[in-house]
């Protein structure tokens, strides 16, 4: 990333360093200590100071953990289900059956892949109506059969595409919105790297927001934001700090419920450590929700979003 | 403020969507061109026909005001949460200032922005009613239109009212930031509780409804009515043409294809509007009737 390129020089020339043997230049060693406090130092300043903008780069970081790294270090016994039983099956969003430490639940998940081959199949994360409608089929058995949601929130938003519009990705989104308000079952979202527009909030509102420290959420992205406002996609810098959009944001708008704090320099330096962080923090979430009557929850749910806005006058 | 009012003050209106035609020795306005078919028109002639080129058919855009006149029964619309004003949540900068748009809208529209909303009458029948102006900020769904969609929503349940929504809007207002990406969730719920409580709801989408408002309550009526060529859409054709680098089908994303794909029930002249609601009012009623 843009903003990390003075941190890779240094540590390139320490990676150096280190090849050769100190044994025979023993003043290296020195130099190569002084390198590492360096790093050390730029690690922190970098990494503890981020800008919205910064966080937006780091939550699209090809190595940043998806979906299925998610769904594969915290749950087991999971199925996967396929299908919106009218066009075909998208691969941009995940629907299925699975076990956390014991709790059965639905999961949710935008999918981008870890590869272009992936990527080619998964739309880079974008849905199309189908992959919706197969959202929302999986709330209404999450409803009827009483599991709960977890929902992760990754991608850039729904795809526009002549055939997505075609398929009516709009009311694809509509009826999830309305599903999710009415089902009597808790509903968890994360988010755990984009949050982009109408495509991420379809399967991105619950009872319960976590975001990770780096994840992000916008009505808009701020490169289009910045198109609109300025012809200029470059001014992304600036429109994601109007925005706010960044997890701390949301929380200080009182649109998120907590945190979870990611290891130095994002998610993907320790994944084994956000997956454990992460854990915690659903398990914790449902572990509240679950003795909450339905009816209580949904019009928990409801008066959570009649909460939301800021205007003058009555 | 009364419809009569409203009538009065379209004549300082400058959202004149045909083409004022100057000429030496009438006002300005009194001859206009039409978009569709570029035919000059008598003015007085174009409104009695209600924005609709007698000659092509061409559906002019018009004002919430406006909208609402042609499609209520005269002297029924009493407005409801009239003085809700917009607040710049996030002290938006980029770009001009989010409360200077506010103010230039304001001035511009004289309204207090982009959705007006009331109980009225249709063809005898009493519904809630509401209806967008484009012309505040393209209608899009801030904090303020969702709070009054949403009570819309709440009124025709709290009522057991009929629900009748006109939409226009280019979709969330981004200054507001999530707190406007929001307000589809919120209005989506408050239209799943009005289904819930079989209490009817129809949407007439006209042009152009986008984003968020399409993806959100406005498809989540009983019946979908649109306007003879009104853009309806998820993303913005300039958005979609950008993804895919082709060029558009003719009439992607119009009233018609989308009711060839299926996605709405009808296609009506604006003319006809306010019939049709009433016939279909006559079925539906309000459930519990
Ligand atoms: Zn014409």
């Amino acid at each position: 990333m843009e903003f990390e390129r003075p941190l890779e020089e240094l540590e390139q020339k320490l990676a150096s360093l280190k090849r050769v043997d100190v044994s025979e230049q023993p003043e290296l060693a020195a130099e190569i200590g002084e390198l590492e406090a360096e790093i050390g130092r730029l690690h922190q300043t970098l990494y503890t100071a981020l800008t919205p903008w910064e966080r937006v780069q780091i939550s699209r970081h090809p190595e940043r953990p998806k979906t299925d790294d998610y769904i594969e270090a915290l749950f087991t016994d999971v199925i996967e289900l396929h299908g919106d039983r009218l066009f075909r099956d998208d691969e941009a969003m995940f629907a299925g059956l699975a076990t956390l430490d014991g709790r059965r639940v639905a999961v949710l998940g935008h999918r981008k892949g870890k590869n272009t081959n992936e990527n080619i199949r998964r739309n880079f994360g974008s849905p199309h109506p189908e992959g919706f409608r197969k959202a929302e089929r999986l709330m209404h058995l999450a409803d009827r059969f009483g599991l709960p949601i977890v929902s992760f929130l990754d991608t850039a938003g729904a795809y526009p595409g002549i055939e997505a519009e075609d398929r009516g990705q709009a009311l694809a989104i509509a009826e999830c919105l309305a599903a999710l308000s009415q089902v009597r079952v808790p509903v968890v979202v994360v988010g755990i790297g984009e949050g982009g527009s109408g495509g991420a909030l379809a399967i991105g509102f619950g009872d319960r927001l976590i975001m990770l420290e780096n994840a992000y959420y916008s009505v808009i992205s701020p490169e289009m934001c910045a198109t609109i406002l300025h012809k200029d996609a470059r001014r992304a810098s600036e429109t994601s700090a109007c925005l706010q959009l960044t997890a701390q944001d949301l929380l200080r708008l009182g649109l998120a419920d907590e945190v979870v704090c990611e290891p130095l320099g994002g998610a993907h330096r320790d994944p084994a450590a956000t997956f454990a962080s992460v854990r915690g923090a659903i398990g914790r979430t449902l572990g509240e929700l679950s003795p909450i009557a339905p009816d209580a929850l949904v019009e928990a749910r409801y008066s959570r979003l009649r909460a939301i806005g800021a205007y003058a006058g009555e | 403020m009364p419809i009569s009012d409203w009538f009065k003050a379209r004549e300082q209106r400058r959202y004149t969507t045909p083409t004022a035609v100057p000429t030496a020795d009438v006002p300005d306005g009194v001859w206009v061109r039409c978009e569709g078919c570029k035919r000059t028109l008598y003015m007085g002639d174009l409104e009695r026909s209600e924005m609709v080129c007698p000659s092509c058919g061409k559906h002019h855009d018009i004002t919430a005001p406006e909208r609402l006149a042609m499609l209520l029964d005269e002297g029924s619309f009493v407005e409801a949460d009239a003085g809700m004003r917009s607040t710049d949540p996030l002290d938006f900068t980029s770009g001009k200032a989010y409360v200077d748009q506010i103010a230039a809208a304001e001035e511009r529209t004289g309204l207090n922005e982009g959705f007006i909303s009331g109980t009225a009458a249709i063809g005898g029948h009493a519904v809630v009613v509401g209806a967008m102006d484009f012309r505040f900020i393209g209608a899009s769904m801030g904090s303020v239109v969702g709070e009054k969609i949403t009570r819309a929503f709440e009124r025709a349940l709290q009522l057991r009212t009929p629900l009748v929504l006109v939409t226009a809007s280019g979709g969330a207002r981004m200054q507001e930031g999530m707190l406007s990406l929001m307000q589809m969730a919120k209005t989506s719920a408050a239209a799943a509780r009005l289904a819930e409580a079989r209490v009817p709801y129809i949407a007439i989408l006209t042009n152009p409804t986008m984003g968020g408002v399409t993806a959100s309550f406005a498809t989540l009526a009983d019946v979908l009515i649109a306007e003879p060529g009104a853009l309806i859409g998820f993303a913005g054709p300039r958005v979609v043409e950008q993804t895919i680098r082709k060029t558009l089908p003719k009439g992607f994303q119009s009233a018609e294809a989308l009711l060839a794909n299926g996605m709405i029930d009808m296609v009506v002249d604006r003319r006809e509007l306010a019939a049709t609601v009433g016939s279909l009012l006559a079925y539906l009623g309000s459930g519990d009737e």
